[in-house]
């Protein structure tokens, strides 16, 4: 198992009467790709500025590399950020900027010029470094934050939304790139987005977070797959929910019908919530479907149709599919048995990761 | 469209000419008439070959500078202290306050402060010393003209201050600066176009102070306002007059000049 970096133990943050944090207990390991995702005002930000130490914990321990850092100033961390705005020195060019950590260290004038050109290199800026701050892209403020902040050093990288000021195709891009860059430095990313998608693309590990609490962690596989709760399946990705009630271990009913799945662990006929992606749903005739569909309307996505439908107890429903189908036709809709998901309600995430422990294995 | 964003301009285009080009085209003509209104040379010749008028000049300047130099070691410090604050529009405002006050006035209430029977004077006697001469020394001149200046420093200061986003401030922690160096690198350099303006703002005024020197300074110190009032309304010389005129103009233009915004560095 690889080394714990940054350890919070029940961190508490308030701005006067609201509490921004409600207890958070977070462990990141050295060397990977960590991802705070959450909608705006979730806390994932904080958690940002509480690491780097632009402000300071309510209550709770902050453990970096085995030592309590609440008390630490910000310049004595061994962690850099590249800011949301980039927050570039506009007094300085690209060669001050990049340098400027390096020269309050007293770092020698030859060993500076050295590590910015390779810095710049790295990014694909060789050759700006005379260019003033003004005079570049968003993109390549972006690539100079990172290289500045990465010139330092750091044991961690903390990443603010650093790509939602970017157009989709450069954001794509610099989320490739960030990722190589990670994997080939080896130095913990921290990264804060609101993008799902984003999340999903970069990371190792995703934290998802609402309204100041971690809701689930883990991979993004697990996390797609297997969502603790509505929140979590709604924010990734799109799903169909549905209420249904859990008859007995792997087998389920909802919009009127019982349907084998293959999650297990609950009370007898405990009401629960049923998640289907809308990629998992095909559409064919209504002989052969395990439900039956009308079809109220789609729109073209490029790569798939977005398709939606309700079925006969009124349930909406979402399909992705290859081919276009006919408005106002009732179709079948298709499953199988692992595409169904369950959640209980007020599962907390010790009680959801046991379970699935129980049964699975 | 043109035309009619030229008709918006007229009332202060008329202003400009009538009270700002034409002042100066005429005073820039009289300087070169002799009191017999003839076309002459001899009032340079006499402002520039007199050491009364280039003392004159120096004092000026001098005290320009010094005035200058206190309302900034004041301004500066305050200003980021306010920048701080949460309720920093209302400090500011009560700093502003005081320059809604007619200039004579607040003059006056200093008259008033540092006189032989003034307020200081009877504080001074409670402890137990004799009656000071506050009124009409250099020391007095200073501090009231630094007193009326200095809301003009720090309004600019501060407002340049204001607008550093505070990322750039975190970022150089993050950096690994200590506050000193931040406020040396980041802080200093970011609010120098403020600090250009204040400087402006304060000793370009402060060259042609008259009423204060009189008031306050009681004619101790002559600077080229005083003079310029002597010539117009005293002596009757508008032709010299007009020539301080013109070089206090001058003067104010090589001011602008040298604290000009610099072009920000970068490509050459």
């Amino acid at each position: 198992m690889a080394q714990t970096i940054i350890e919070f133990k029940n961190v508490v943050k308030s701005y006067e009467e609201t509490q921004v944090l409600k207890g958070v207990d977070l462990t990141i390991e050295a060397g990977k790709f960590y991802t705070l995702l959450g909608p705006s005002g979730s806390g994932k930000t904080t958690i940002l500025r509480l690491i780097a130490g632009f402000s300071s914990a309510t209550s709770g321990d902050i453990i970096f590399d085995g030592q309590r850092i609440n008390d630490v100033p910000a310049n004595k961390r061994r962690v850099n950020t590249v800011f949301q705005n980039y927050a570039l020195f506009p007094n300085m060019n690209v060669f001050e900027n990049v340098a400027f950590g390096m020269t309050l260290k007293g770092v020698s004038k030859g060993k500076i010029k050295e590590k910015v050109t390779s810095m710049l290199g790295m990014v694909q800026l060789a050759g700006y470094e005379d260019r003033s701050i003004d005079e570049l892209s968003g993109g390549q403020q972006q690539r100079v934050a990172i290289a500045r902040a990465l010139a330092n050093d750091p044991e961690i990288l903390l990443l603010d939304e650093p790509l939602s000021a970017l157009d989709y195709k450069l954001r794509k891009d610099m989320q490739y790139e960030l990722r190589e860059l990670q994997q080939r430095l080896g130095i913990t990313f921290i990264f804060v987005t609101h993008d799902q998608e984003e999340a999903l693309a970069m990371s190792d590990w995703i934290f998802v977070m609402n309204e100041g609490k971690i809701l689930q962690n883990g991979t993004p596989v697990d996390i797609y797959d297997e969502p603790i709760n509505h929140f979590v399946a709604n924010f990734i990705g799109e799903s169909n929910i549905i209420e249904g009630v859990m008859r007995e271990d792997y087998l389920v009913s909802f919009a009127g019908k019982e349907f084998e799945n293959v999650d297990a662990g609950m009370r007898p006929n405990e009401r629960v919530e049923v998640v289907l992606r809308p990629e998992d749903l095909d559409l064919t005739t209504p002989e052969n479907g395990k439900l039956v569909v009308t079809i109220d309307a789609q729109s073209f996505r490029g790569d798939y149709y977005e398709i939606s439908a309700h079925d006969d107890d009124n349930n909406e429903w979402r399909i992705q599919a290859t081919n276009p189908s006919i408005i106002n036709t009732r179709q079948g809709l298709t499953f199988d048995p692992e595409d169904i998901h369950i959640m209980r309600f007020d599962e907390s995430e010790d009680d959801f990761d046991a379970r699935l422990e129980n049964y699975e294995d | 469209m043109l035309k009619n964003r030229l008709f918006y301009f007229i009332p202060y285009g008329l202003w400009l000419i009538l009270f700002v080009g034409a002042p100066i085209v005429l005073m820039f003509g009289e300087s070169f008439l002799s009191m017999a209104h003839h076309f002459t040379f001899a009032n340079y010749q006499n402002f520039l070959g007199s050491g009364i008028y280039l003392q004159m000049m120096f004092n000026s300047i001098w005290y320009a500078f010094l005035i200058t130099v206190i309302t900034l070691l004041i301004s500066f410090p305050t200003a980021l202290f306010l920048s701080n604050l949460k309720y920093k529009q209302f400090w500011l405002l009560l700093i502003i306050l005081p320059t809604w006050i007619n200039l004579l006035l607040k003059t006056y209430a200093f008259i008033g402060l540092l006189s032989k029977n003034g307020s200081v004077n009877h504080f001074i006697q409670l402890l137990g010393f004799a009656p000071q001469q506050l009124l009409f020394t250099d020391a007095s001149f200073i501090l009231v003209a630094a007193y009326i200046e200095i809301p003009f420093m720090i309004l600019p200061i501060f407002n340049s201050i204001n607008e550093i986003d505070n990322s750039l401030i975190n970022a150089s922690y993050d950096l690994g600066a200590t506050r000193w160096q931040t406020f040396r690198r980041v802080i200093l350099p970011l609010s120098a176009d403020g600090i250009r303006a204040g400087i402006q703002a304060v000793f370009i005024p402060s060259l042609s102070l008259f009423m204060i020197t009189r008031l306050i300074g009681g004619n101790r110190v002559i600077t080229l306002g005083t003079a310029i009032e002597e010539h117009f309304l005293v002596t009757q010389n508008w032709g010299l007059g007009s020539t301080i005129g013109v070089v206090l103009i001058v003067a104010m233009v090589i001011t602008m000049v040298l604290t000009r915004e610099r072009k920000k560095r970068g490509r050459k």
